[in-house]
């Protein structure tokens, strides 16, 4: 007993470091970026007299002096500029208006002669119940905004989800788009890689390692490389458009790059190689006998490939497939340096929110819509190769 | 040239090399209609490569494949009509037990209610009828055997091939699916081509067996033929076992060779082709000796001694020596007990005694 503990114990000290990295690198951003897009704190710690008073109050009686002392009490206290922006910034979208209220009250209540007595002798629009609602709703430490703006859902002054008015979503358009690609992308790469795949199977010795190191050494190139050296071949005055010119295939440059068709070249590129290897490696497991076996019962070679070969090597297109979509709609730099404005993919807007406007909470809402289609589609996939038959 | 009239598929003159390697040389066989021809010989001899020309997966090098009077060495695989059992069955995953014995006769666009009647059939042939909806990975060996000759039979072909099929089967196993071959050859009139290298899968099944060596056929004959009338060396050691013993021919005379052996003794011996002078092997199949204490008049008589003896159920399995060439013996039976040491006459009728072309 106390061998088979230690030997437990070994064994758990040896998985150790891979644990640690795992939580570390990998769950604990996972989560915390998950947590980003329903999180919404901006509000509460710089009003923590307001939330507690506000709790008691009906949302829809005039706000009690108490309230407004409160408020004002809290904004003197302010002494963060950067996280005031974010608080107007948040109150302004839930309740257009806030950004002048807010500028005007906090220009007021910090004079140094002294705070004036209400808030309304301030402006008049603190005589409202909309704009203390919308306080009282933004002091909730939780919120689903993110994630129903993600999909281009919102919600109205009386708190019902309904949709965002067409100037505003622009994420589903960009979701679909995203997934467009990928679906694009991933026919592309199964219309190259298994036909590659199968030659590569059939050959054998120098050569199938030739066809195979052809495939793997994209894999071994940085994906910044790849699509920088696409951006050259794939330019006005590339390679390709001066081939084509050559051969007088095209009279005039074909338009390669800053559209879909370069996205899709350069992805489909990048993305062979994981369809081609889990391809050849089922492919690789049929016996040879096979399609002998057919053309002796009387199959034609293309008969004989559609009802033997093909079915046989599905299995590995469709997890071809799943692997090259799941990579694709994840797709960053390539839309971004060889895509123009209208190919812009889901991660380029989350990079937006992330990197360009500092809004953790859409980077992370849209973040978790991906996770979710992703998961999804995987379930599908386990649900449909689980089912396939002959192999019990 | 003789057999041209009968013949049903004819390989004249082929040649095939691999390469540099040359795996059939020069070969012609005959094989008539309705008839079981085994290609027998050890691996690498060239009968399966004969058997893949002939279904259409290699093609010549040089030479002719006839069958029913047309050359096919242009005909593609699916056009042949032939149905092959390959040795590690080759059935279809994907598809069930049924739909693997109808994929042959889908390909021939046969409708579907016949389709449903020839493979239920079929299955029954087989004696497999209750496994029709299984996949082929949840069958035994032999089932899948079954199925994959059920799935060769079922479009009638003019011609069954078999890869050794039985190669991959146990022993008792292998001995049934024997004798239903044979039996579904005799009942459907099919012509087959097998190949094994089973000397005793050959001689049980087949109306003719073709021994291969090296690419040639060293002889061609049915079973007892081949057996009993080794033309070669090679034959009669492949085929059975033999005792061979080296002799010079003293003198020929109607079909009979009296040889002498380096002891000294003389046999005599069967001889199709024996020049006095010329130094021969002579085979005698060890189940055709027989001991006895003194020398048997009117035969032939080697004075011996036990060295061993093994019992072996069937039979008792005696080691001799004699000055010139160790003899084994098998004796049925026989309950008597032969101590090494023991001083004895083997003897043989002179027709169980043949001269070996060296």
């Amino acid at each position: 007993m106390t061998r088979l503990r230690s030997r437990t114990a070994r064994s758990l000290l040896l998985l150790a470091p891979l644990f640690v990295f795992l939580v570390w690198f990998f769950v604990w951003p996972l989560v915390g970026m998950m947590s980003q897009s329903v999180s919404d704190s901006a509000v509460l710690n710089l009003l923590p007299r307001s939330a507690g008073i506000l709790t008691n109050w009906d949302r829809r009686s005039a706000p009690s002096a108490e309230m407004q002392q409160a408020l004002i009490a809290d904004l003197r206290a302010v002494q963060d500029t950067q996280a005031l922006g974010d608080m107007v910034r948040r109150l302004n979208s839930a309740r257009s208006g806030f950004r002048t209220l807010m500028t005007r009250t906090v220009s007021a209540v910090s004079d140094p002669a002294g705070p004036p007595a209400d808030l309304v002798s301030i402006d008049k629009r603190w005589e409202k119940p909309e704009f203390w609602i919308a306080i009282a709703d933004a002091l909730s430490p939780y919120t689903d905004r993110n994630l129903l703006a993600a999909i281009d859902f919102g919600r109205n002054a009386e708190g019902a989800i309904e949709k965002l008015p067409p100037d505003q979503s622009v994420n589903l358009v960009i979701m679909a788009r995203t997934f467009w690609i990928a679906a694009l992308v991933t026919v592309a790469c199964a219309a190259i890689g298994f036909p590659y795949a199968l030659i590569a199977a059939s050959a054998t010795g120098w050569k199938r390692d030739l066809l195979l190191g052809a495939v793997l050494l994209p894999l071994w190139t940085s994906l910044l490389v790849r699509t920088a050296a696409w951006f050259i071949l794939l330019q006005e005055k590339g390679l390709i458009n001066d081939l084509l010119l050559a051969l007088h295939v095209t009279s005039a440059p074909l338009a390669l790059i800053f559209n879909r068709t370069g996205v899709i070249i350069a992805m489909t590129h990048v993305l062979l190689p994981f369809m081609v290897l889990p391809v050849y490696s089922v492919l690789i497991t049929i016996p040879k006998n096979l399609m002998p076996a057919a053309a002796s019962l009387g199959a034609p070679p293309w008969r004989a490939f559609v009802r033997v070969l093909l079915p046989l090597s599905l299995r590995g297109i469709a997890s071809g497939s799943l692997l090259v979509f799941i990579s694709a709609i994840g797709y960053y730099i390539t839309p971004a340096l060889i895509g123009g404005p209208g190919d812009q993919m889901i991660s380029s807007i989350i990079a937006f929110y992330a990197t360009g406007t500092a809004n953790w909470g859409m980077a992370g809402a849209l973040g978790v819509v991906l996770l979710v289609a992703t998961l999804l589609l995987y379930s599908v996939y386990a649900r449909i190769s689980s089912e396939e038959p002959g192999r019990a | 040239m003789e057999h041209l009239v009968a013949e049903f598929i004819r390989f004249d003159q082929i040649t095939k090399f691999y390469g540099a390697l040359c795996v059939v040389e020069n070969l012609t066989l005959g094989i008539e209609k309705g008839e079981f021809v085994s290609l027998l010989g050890p691996s690498g001899s060239g009968k399966t490569t004969l058997l893949m020309m002939l279904a259409g997966f290699e093609a010549p090098t040089s030479g002719e494949i006839v069958v029913n009077g047309l050359a096919i060495n242009g005909v593609p695989t699916h056009k042949r009509d032939m149905g092959v059992v390959f040795q590690s069955y080759a059935l279809f995953p994907h598809m069930s037990v049924g739909e693997n014995i109808a994929f042959p006769l889908q390909m021939r666009g046969t409708a579907r209610a016949e389709i449903e009647q020839r493979v239920a059939r079929a299955l029954d042939m087989v004696q497999l009828s209750a496994l029709r909806d299984r996949w082929p990975s949840q069958l035994s060996g032999g089932q899948q055997q079954r199925v994959a000759l059920a799935r060769a039979l079922v479009f009638e072909p003019r011609v069954v091939l078999l890869d050794e099929p039985l190669g991959a089967l146990d022993k008792q196993l292998r001995e049934q699916m024997q004798l239903d071959i044979r039996d579904l050859h005799r009942r459907l009139g099919l012509t087959i081509v097998f190949v094994t290298h089973d000397q005793s899968e050959a001689l049980t099944m087949s109306d003719r067996v073709a021994v291969f060596n090296k690419g040639k056929i060293e002889q061609i004959g049915t079973p007892r033929q081949v057996y009993d009338q080794p033309a070669t060396r090679f034959v009669a050691e492949f085929i059975g076992e033999t005792n061979l013993v080296e002799g010079v021919v003293e003198r020929v005379s109607g079909g009979e060779a009296l040889v002498k052996l380096p002891s000294g003794a003389t046999l005599c011996a069967v001889a199709d082709s024996a020049v006095a002078g010329q130094t021969v092997h002579l085979s005698i199949r060890p189940e055709r000796i027989d001991l006895s204490d003194s020398r048997r008049p009117g035969g032939n008589s080697l004075e011996t001694e036990v060295t061993d003896s093994v019992y072996q159920g069937d039979h008792l399995r005696v080691q001799l020596k004699n000055p010139a060439h160790p003899l084994i013996a098998k004796l049925g039976r026989r309950s008597q007990e032969y101590p090494p040491g023991t001083k004895i006459y083997a003897s043989f009728a002179a027709d169980d005694c043949r001269v070996i072309a060296p």
